[in-house]
């Protein structure tokens, strides 16, 4: 029961760090949380039915299926995400602030909406699939029965969400006036270390030379299975031993979001100051 | 012109035969590994065939490879390494990381 508590509590921490950070950033969005709640089932559709078919999966384009797939979705979150905090965040900022014009909020919240539905959906989808093929595995096998692998599932799952949650609420409390910076940031950092997990999956399917692996061992320092290191992975992608690749991913993912943002803010002054 | 072409083809796949990457079979039944370490050379390309003999889905996982991947019940799945330093490096079946049977390293010298 203990195993499946704290496997489902891993990958669970992961999808609700993300949740709760995308819950915040899209703050002031109308109706966002039944958007959220259709993101969550519709990842949980989509994690038993890429769970049961695993095995096809596995098997296509020639054994890389998988990776191709996991990259396939985490480079979906990265669009979205950067298309969240390019076009979106000027837009959230001043719904939040405002609250009026409701005939622009309802068309710019479809499409932010759309957004928040899908990155909910993949951030479930990934991490859910892992989690429905081993609580298969415990229920199937004859060491555990049925009735403890769920009792062990759901504890995992509300520590994970609890976690998720605290997030939420701590986030909260940060003053309106840096709120959407600081929600801007994470969400930076969570598009940068999913590209980072692209690059991850693209080496082992051997598409791309991994370019040094490890680049450095801080693993003896600050261990990834650590609570601490669990939490920095899910939040800005803290690797204790990454390939160069996956640096490289990061890095230019960051950089290229960070300038968008700062291209937008620039040309949302420029245009205020020539109306004036 | 056309012999030399195939003359230049033949000493190409000849030479991608003798380049092709050295395999290594891991197996995994009643969830436990077999064997224990691997040893595999260092600084080259190898693959890891993981071979799972249990009804029940598995995940080969290593933090230190950076490598992660669901082996389904009954079959197998080939898992690209290298190339690495000479050393030590751990792995997991994931859904029983507890277990020691379930741990395992990657020997690269």
């Amino acid at each position: 029961m203990f195993a499946a508590a704290l496997i489902v509590f891993r990958e669970s921490l992961e999808a609700s760090l993300i949740i709760s950070i995308m819950a915040a950033a899209t703050r002031g969005i109308p109706s966002r949380g039944r958007w959220m709640v259709s993101g969550v089932l519709a990842g949980l559709l989509g994690a038993a039915l890429v769970a049961s078919s695993m095995e096809g999966i596995s098997m296509l384009a020639s054994g890389i299926g998988q990776e191709l797939f996991n990259a396939g979705v985490l480079t979906l979150a990265v669009g979205m995400l950067a298309w969240h905090n390019i076009w979106m965040s000027v837009h959230g900022r001043e719904m939040a602030a405002q609250a009026q014009n409701a005939a622009r909020a309802i068309s710019e919240g479809t499409r932010e909406r759309s957004v928040i539905f899908l990155v909910v959906a993949l951030a479930v989808l990934r991490e859910g699939s892992e989690t429905v093929l081993f609580l298969y595995g415990l229920a199937t096998g004859s060491e555990e029965g049925l009735r403890t692998t769920i009792t062990g599932g759901l504890s995992g799952l509300a520590a994970g969400a609890l976690v998720g949650g605290l997030l939420y609420a701590g986030l909260l409390r940060i003053p309106l006036r840096w709120f959407f910076s600081i929600t801007g940031i994470l969400v930076l950092l969570l598009a940068a270390s999913m590209a980072s997990q692209v690059a991850r999956n693209l080496i082992q399917a051997d598409l791309l030379p991994s370019l040094g692996a490890p680049l450095w061992d801080t693993s003896a320092l600050l261990s990834q299975s650590s609570a601490a290191g669990t939490l920095l992975h899910g939040l800005i992608g803290y690797d204790a031993q990454p390939a160069g690749m996956q640096l490289l991913f990061y890095v230019v993912v960051l950089v290229a979001i960070a300038s968008g943002m700062f291209w937008v803010a620039q040309r949302g002054q420029s245009g205020r100051l020539s109306k004036q | 012109m056309k012999r030399l072409l195939s003359v230049a083809l033949l000493s190409f796949v000849a030479a991608s035969v003798m380049a092709a990457t050295e395999e290594f079979t891991l197996t995994i039944q009643n969830h436990a590994f077999a064997p224990k370490e691997v040893k595999i050379p260092a600084g080259k390309k190898v693959k890891l065939l993981v071979v799972n003999k249990d009804a029940t889905p598995a995940e080969f996982e290593s933090k230190p490879l950076g490598r992660e991947k669901v082996i389904p019940g009954k079959s197998a799945a080939t898992i690209n390494l290298g190339p690495l330093k000479p050393g030590r490096y751990a792995f997991v079946e994931e859904y029983h990381e507890n277990d020691a049977a379930a741990q395992g390293t990657i020997v690269v010298e």
